[in-house]
């Protein structure tokens, strides 16, 4: 299979005033396209900032790192955020919809920064609504939704530029158990139909719907195993 | 993103927060408002005493006597009985830069017509007064040559002399008793207005110059004028004519070094020159302290942008993070800055011509409202949306998205 993300090496340097401190201690790995994986870690371990610089959000300090083929090194900001703009998708932990925002245009949001024009937004929009299982929700703002059906929002905003990667940061951390298994199983329903799914989690039930475990301990990496187990 | 979409995500944010949009619009809308009205105060001033100054006539020398002293107290100006038709026929045939003089005496008595009658001034000139003074008869004939050479009794009246005793009839060929004297109306003069001097030059009955000599003032001499009036030929000989002026009259009047001139000259449109600039340099200050108004407004709509970016950290995260650009945070938070002020400008636009409007129904002064002061209004009210709205937006767009998302 193609490599999707190819990380070689990174380190990611924080400086506080003469402090310094090395959130990331030379990461690599490689995902190939169709996998889900899940990031595991305890707070601390590292996790969040791979999952920031795997986003583009953050630059690594040293290391290389290959999106989609792209070396994203040494890239200008306008450059990152149209590569976070077209290939890939955040699914975070508090949803972070815009409020006061009818679902269907918190879906085309993204497609507003890639310019299209409002009709084919409009339609890519209640496509991706379609995929998650929101049809007919298209106008209710997100106070008028549930935790869960937020979340699904918030899913199809980012499948609908099809992104060759999707981040999810947490994506059950603010759900009941069972909201959690619905949303888990659509991540796993995306997944089969080829979508490349990186999640970020402590938790283990949620962890082993992923196919490979990364697991991060003080900036590096301790295990990286493929599991069988699929609920 | 397109320039639409950038305006109905402002939008939306607008509405979101309407009251508080609309406060931050009111410091805008009263800077505005006043900017407008006080120009309109001020430029319906300047246009009033424009209109003055071309109602006296344009390029006009007046010449006036001297003072006199008698019996060790000395009068003002023109209290000297020291010029005459004579000094007024040779300013105007003698002086090269002079198109007209005119001599006139001025006195103030009853007019009677019938059982009506209505006290004003009465003013004797040469046909050439009326030339100076640009003001021509409605209806009937102008006083002639031929009329002031044998000083006949005819007389021209002015709109409201004429309203006050023939009401809405025609008085052209009546008779009008002047001082207990009969005259005929030959002919009623157009409506002039207002003087600079707030004087209502309408209500005035005009004789001609010899006419008036020998029937209605008393003077020491025969030929004994009260002021000379000159039209220079232009603009530009105005000064020229002036200095003609007083060489002649020097010469006739035998002024030297000893001599303290008998006469003064002032050139009027000069004087009302110097009122229509402060008239404009008045409006001016009324509009500059308006627009500090419109400065305060604007610092409340930085002081609410700020605040906006602070409440909507998140939310600028979450675009970035979803592919918006720098450029795109800016130009929406500039966006939403420069709607607000100049929803305001429009709405302020609006109130200060009213306000204006209002002025001018309620209180009587005069006031005008230029395109050119709705547009320079406008473009500062847009100007200040990117002003004050640049800092907010530049640091919306500066916001790193990893601290932005985490934001509470």
């Amino acid at each position: 299979m193609s490599c999707v993300i190819s990380l070689t090496d990174i380190r990611r340097v924080f400086i506080m005033g003469d402090q310094q401190f090395e959130a990331l201690k030379g990461v690599s790995f490689d995902i190939s396209a169709g996998e889900f994986v899940a990031i595991m870690g305890a707070s601390g371990s590292g996790k969040s900032t791979c999952m920031n610089v795997l986003g583009c959000l953050d630059r690594p300090t040293s290391g290389r790192y290959l999106l989609d083929g792209l070396d994203v090194g040494g890239i200008g900001a306008n450059e990152l955020a149209d590569i976070r703009n077209k290939k890939l998708g955040f699914v975070f932990q508090g949803f972070n919809l815009l409020a006061r925002t009818p679902a269907v245009e918190n879906v085309e949001l993204p497609l507003i920064y890639a310019g299209l024009g409002s009709r084919e937004r409009r339609k890519q929009a209640l496509i991706a609504m379609e995929q998650v299982g929101l049809a007919g929700k298209e106008n209710n703002h997100p106070s008028q939704l549930s935790g869960g059906q937020q979340q699904r929002v918030a899913i199809a905003r980012a499948l609908v530029n099809n992104p060759a990667v999707i981040l999810a940061d947490e994506p059950t951390g603010n759900l009941d158990s069972s909201t959690s298994e619905e949303i888990m199983n659509l991540f796993t329903t995306l997944n089969r139909q080829g979508i490349t799914i990186i999640m970020v989690t402590h938790e283990h039930d949620v962890a082993a719907y992923a196919g490979r475990q990364i697991t991060f301990r003080d900036g590096r990496i301790i295990s990286d195993s493929l599991t069988t187990a699929t609920v | 993103m397109d320039f639409i979409q950038t305006l109905k995500i402002a939008l939306r944010a607008l509405r979101t927060n309407k009251m508080r949009s609309f406060l931050t619009m009111l410091g805008i809308i009263i800077g505005i408002a006043a900017v407008i009205a006080m120009m309109a105060v001020g430029s319906g001033a300047s246009y009033v005493i424009s209109q003055q100054i071309a109602s006296i006539g344009s390029n006009i020398i007046l010449v006036i006597p001297g003072s006199t002293t008698s019996g060790g107290l000395r009068t003002g100006s023109g209290g000297a009985q020291t010029l005459s038709s004579d000094d007024a026929r040779s300013i105007g045939t003698d002086c090269p830069s002079v198109a007209y003089a005119a001599g006139t005496v001025r006195a103030s008595g009853q007019i009677i017509s019938g059982n009506m009658n209505w006290s004003s001034v009465i003013m004797g000139g040469t046909p050439e007064l009326f030339e100076i003074r640009e003001w021509p008869v409605v209806s009937g004939r102008a006083i002639t040559q031929q009329d002031e050479d044998g000083a006949i009794k005819v007389c021209l009246l002015g709109q409201t002399v004429a309203e006050n005793l023939f009401g809405s009839a025609d008085p052209v060929g009546s008779i009008v008793r002047i001082k207990k004297i009969p005259f005929t109306v030959i002919g009623i003069l157009e409506r002039k207005g207002q003087s600079p001097q707030g004087q209502d030059q309408d209500d005035a009955v005009f004789v001609p110059l010899r006419t008036a000599q020998r029937n209605l003032v008393r003077s020491q001499r025969t030929g004994i004028v009260s002021a000379i009036i000159v039209k220079a030929k232009s603009e530009e000989l105005i000064d020229k004519a002036e200095s003609e002026i007083q060489m002649l009259l020097n010469q006739r009047h035998r002024i030297n070094a000893t001599k303290e001139p008998d006469f003064t000259t002032r050139n009027l449109s000069e004087i009302l020159a110097v009122a229509e600039q402060s008239a404009k340099a008045m409006s001016l200050l009324l509009g500059a302290v308006a627009s500090i108004s419109l400065i305060v407004g604007g610092i409340g709509i930085m002081n609410i942008m700020l605040v906006s970016v602070t409440e909507r950290t998140r939310e600028i995260g979450i675009r970035m993070a979803i592919g918006a650009k720098k450029n795109d945070i800016l130009l929406q938070f500039m966006t939403e800055a420069v709607l607000l002020t100049m929803l305001g400008g429009l709405i302020g636009i609006a109130l200060g011509a009213g306000g204006a409007t209002g002025v001018s129904r309620f209180l009587g002064w005069p006031t005008m409202i230029s395109i050119q002061s709705i547009t320079i209004a406008f473009l500062f009210s847009a100007a200040v949306g990117i002003f004050f709205g640049f800092y907010p937006a530049k640091k919306a767009a500066g916001l790193n998205p990893i601290d932005a998302l985490r934001y509470e």
